[in-house]
């Protein structure tokens, strides 16, 4: 915490002034990356546009996560269900009518982009409410078992052949089962110029861009304004749970947050509370997955392996539970760091030694090490494995979290209600904006913080 | 007036308990269209001997297993997502064992060690089986349990020792951590690929009515030993002073800490014996199943917390029966639905039973 709070009043301009920073160092990390991997202008570019969509991504999914568990205290752990039905309904009423002989096994119904998107977005949000209806009176790792199950249910549906296809108003429909599905929509940033009429104009900012990309330009710009295009989003999103958060419902998310049986005595709804703040955050996680793999040209179930939802979740725990600039920043952080990074460093490698022979398997890393003291063949095979390793990291990075630093960069920072200012010296040390009675709700009365309690007490929601 | 009280109840029950009604009427439709099956000849005796046998030995599997997470559930207050890598661990601890005893002087040691990582080694060549190689099989399952038991005390020393004091929340996304760093870390040394472990055991069939159910070495051998190993804990529950203490911890940490329990010491054998129960859980259901993956443990955990749920947390016997249920419930509702759906049905039953009881069956009796 102090850690945080020197940090925090070191750079000028707080939150906003950590963020840009933090952005400003993660992208001069990876244009220097590219520099040493001997990346010329259009692989630094690639490099930025690929960092910022990841970014974009991951802040967004933590902002819809941080509405469950930061502000309501929801225990999510199936996002990645709810991105998955977004991703798969957006694709079922979006993609074009099936012909046959075409490329693509199933067809779709074939209506606009931005109807398949909507419909993605509310099928999210229903299945969050036929999740919630069971789990949300119940207790909280009630939820979370109910919600990855959810989660596992889903990518075994849309895994099984009998999803595959099936016959919808007339027209052969599917999600195409195991082998995945193809988007063979119009592409999105196409729809979207295309749908305010300024197709042409990008088009012609495409052929001006020829004067720094010479060959093919149309990639790289796609990638850099999809990128700013989910950065876009991103705003949208701080802003609208920013504003969900201060207006009188956040308020109430809080109280539930804090101490629900309270919620409840002072007459609110709790039930009713808590099922739209998740319906809310599913659609949101829903057009998140829905951005995510728009672009992608093809979906398949295995991508929605509960890895994802633990990717998010660790997103948020760095930046912090309870606050949504925490949450950007976790999700930048993340990113840049713990899912983009280590493919760097292995392209790094690659580089600097060229023609490494890597061994197949952990059985030919490790016997040279055994018989001759020899570690380069098992570094070379960690260096190999370094996707699977990344998730040994990350499972690493949040115990580390959890016994050190539960709050996160930024978390659980306390919004008042009052007009004149509460604010206490310290903030409290409660973690992670839990949802029982271990969160001292009443400004508890701990050794580094009995004065600021008495002063403090009123500012909790 | 009895047909008037007993419209009357009937009435009060359909007011008060609308789901347990829906859930009759579903249960009764459901058996229908079985016997209906049955009937006409669609359904066969056969195949329903073999799937309830199928459901019985996947049941056992999921008990043995849930009783270790149940017993830490109710102790330790937290739901451990690391249970199902520890059964995974077990599981490949076990197996490195067997294939090493099996396999030694036939192929590399190294690949044996990896159980046959690559597909360096086939347990099928090797032969292995409880008729053919008893002693591997054996020495595999004590060292499962005790790899198990020597990994759960070793995490909870250094991971969720520090934190045991936080709420079961922190507990619950620490373990989720653990979870994914182990597994990976096992797909890092054994790798990605699901193997074949065993040879073809032999079976004998046993005829019902109109057709065969096939009942092998390895569906014995898991019968035998889990039930054997449910017996135990059952009798070190009620008999022993550490059971009684365990229940008292189960009840109330603080009272219990008063009375001169020696909780820490009672954490401790929560976990060996839990862990022991995991570890040969998970080498018993590679046993039975055959093949070998580093994710079998992460699908499995689902149905085992569905089970624990359903028997109620924190009660031995809760878990047994609702493993068996849970089992039962993955291996029959192919007579019904899609066999890409067995898996949602089971649940489906645990989101039924947290409806219409929160506590679970067994609920208000905390461990054993």
């Amino acid at each position: 915490m102090s850690v945080r709070d020197d940090i925090a009043a070191r750079i000028p301009g707080g939150d906003a002034g950590l963020i840009v920073l933090i952005l400003a160092s993660a992208y001069l990390l990876y244009i220097l990356a590219g520099i040493g991997l001997g990346y010329d202008l259009r692989g630094q570019l690639n490099s930025i546009a690929t960092l910022t969509f990841y970014i974009g991504i991951f802040a967004m999914l933590s902002l819809a996560l941080n509405l469950h568990w930061g502000y309501t205290g929801l225990f999510n752990i199936g996002i990645v269900g709810f991105m998955a039905v977004g991703v798969y309904v957006m694709a079922l009423v979006s993609k074009p009518v099936f012909v046959a002989g075409g490329a693509a096994q199933v067809g779709g119904l074939g209506l606009p982009l931005w109807v398949g998107i909507i419909a993605g977005m509310l099928a999210a949000a229903i299945l969050g409410l036929v999740v919630a209806l069971p789990a949300l009176r119940l207790r909280a790792d009630y939820l979370a078992i109910v919600t990855i199950a959810m989660s596992e249910i889903v990518r075994f549906s849309f895994l099984s052949g009998n999803l595959q296809e099936f016959n919808l108003f007339g027209t052969k429909v599917g999600f195409g089962g195991g082998s995945g599905l193809i988007l063979d929509f119009v592409p999105p940033l196409e729809a979207l110029f295309r749908s305010v009429g300024l197709w042409g104009v990008y088009l012609g900012f495409v052929e001006a861009f020829q004067a720094i990309v010479p060959r093919n330009p149309k990639p790289v710009v796609d990638g850099l304004i999809y990128g700013a295009l989910l950065l876009g989003f991103v705003a949208v999103y701080f802003w609208l749970l920013k504003r969900t958060g201060e207006s009188p419902f956040g308020r109430v998310l809080k109280a539930i947050r804090e101490d629900e049986d309270v919620a409840n005595a002072l007459g609110k709804n709790t039930d009713g509370f808590k099922i739209k703040s998740f319906m809310l955050g599913c659609a949101l996680m829903g057009l998140a997955g829905i951005l995510w793999l728009m672009p992608q040209g093809a979906v398949t179930p295995n991508f929605f392996r509960p890895r994802v939802t633990f990717f998010v979740w660790i997103a948020l725990i760095i930046g912090g539970a309870g606050s949504n600039t925490g949450s950007v920043l976790g999700g930048a952080v993340f990113a840049a760091v713990l899912y983009q990074g280590p493919r760097y460093f292995q392209n790094l490698v690659g580089t600097v030694f060229p023609n490494l022979d890597s061994p197949s398997g952990f059985g030919q890393a490790i016997s040279p090490l055994i018989s001759q003291f020899d570690p380069v063949p098992l570094l070379l095979y960690t260096v190999d494995s370094i996707r699977q390793l990344q998730l040994v990291v990350m499972g690493l990075v949040l115990i580390w979290l959890m016994h050190n630093r539960p709050e996160g960069l930024l978390g659980h920072r306390k919004e008042t209600a009052s007009v004149i200012s509460l604010d206490r010296p310290k903030s409290m040390t409660a973690a992670d904006g839990g949802t029982d009675g271990e969160v001292r709700t009443d400004g508890g009365v701990t050794e580094d913080d009995s004065t600021a309690a008495v002063e403090g007490g009123a500012s909790d929601e | 007036m009895g047909i008037a009280e007993t419209y009357s109840r009937g009435r009060e029950f359909a007011i008060e308990r609308p789901f347990a009604l829906v859930l009759g009427v579903i249960a009764a439709v459901l058996l229908g269209d079985l016997l209906l099956g049955l009937a006409t000849g669609q359904t066969q005796f056969a195949d329903i001997g073999t799937l309830v046998w199928d459901g019985l030995m996947r049941g056992l599997v999921i008990g043995l297993a849930g009783i270790g997470l149940s017993m830490t559930y109710s102790i330790l207050n937290f739901a451990n997502f690391a249970h199902g890598d520890y059964i995974t661990a077990g599981a490949f601890s076990g197996w490195a064992t067997t294939y090493l005893i099996a396999g030694l002087g036939r192929a590399d040691i190294g690949a044996l060690l990896l159980v046959g990582a690559g597909g360096s080694v086939y347990g099928g060549t090797i032969g292995i089986g409880m008729l053919s190689t008893p002693l591997a099989v054996v020495a595999g399952i004590v060292v499962a349990g005790a790899f198990a038991i020597a990994l759960s005390l070793g995490v909870d020393r250094f991971i969720f020792k520090p934190v045991r004091n936080e709420d079961g929340i922190t507990l619950l996304i620490t373990s989720i951590g653990v979870a994914f760093a182990l597994r990976y870390l096992m797909q890092f040394v054994f790798g990605s690929d699901v193997r074949g472990t065993t040879a073809q055991p032999p079976s004998i069939g046993l005829y019902l009515i109109d057709g065969t159910v096939f009942i092998d070495a390895h569906d014995i051998t898991l019968l035998v030993i889990a039930s054997g190993l449910m017996i135990g804990v059952h009798l070190l529950l009620q008999r022993t002073k550490l059971g009684k203490a365990m229940r008292a911890m189960a009840d109330n940490q603080d009272l219990a800490l008063i009375t001169g329990i020696p909780t820490e010491r009672v954490v401790r054998s929560t976990w060996i014996i839990g862990g022991g129960l995991t570890g040969i859980a998970g080498y018993m259901f590679i046993l039975w199943k055959g093949t070998l993956g580093f994710n079998d443990g992460w699908l499995l955990l689902l149905l085992i917390f569905a089970a624990v749920i359903l028997g109620g947390i924190g009660s031995i016997y809760g878990a047994i029966t609702g493993g068996l249920v849970i089992g039962l419930t993955a291996s029959m509702a192919v007579l019904w639905i899609p066999s890409a759906f067995a898996r949602a049905a089971a649940f489906v039953v645990m989101i039924v039973i947290l409806l219409v009881k929160p506590s679970g069956l067994f609920s208000g009796r905390s461990t054993a």
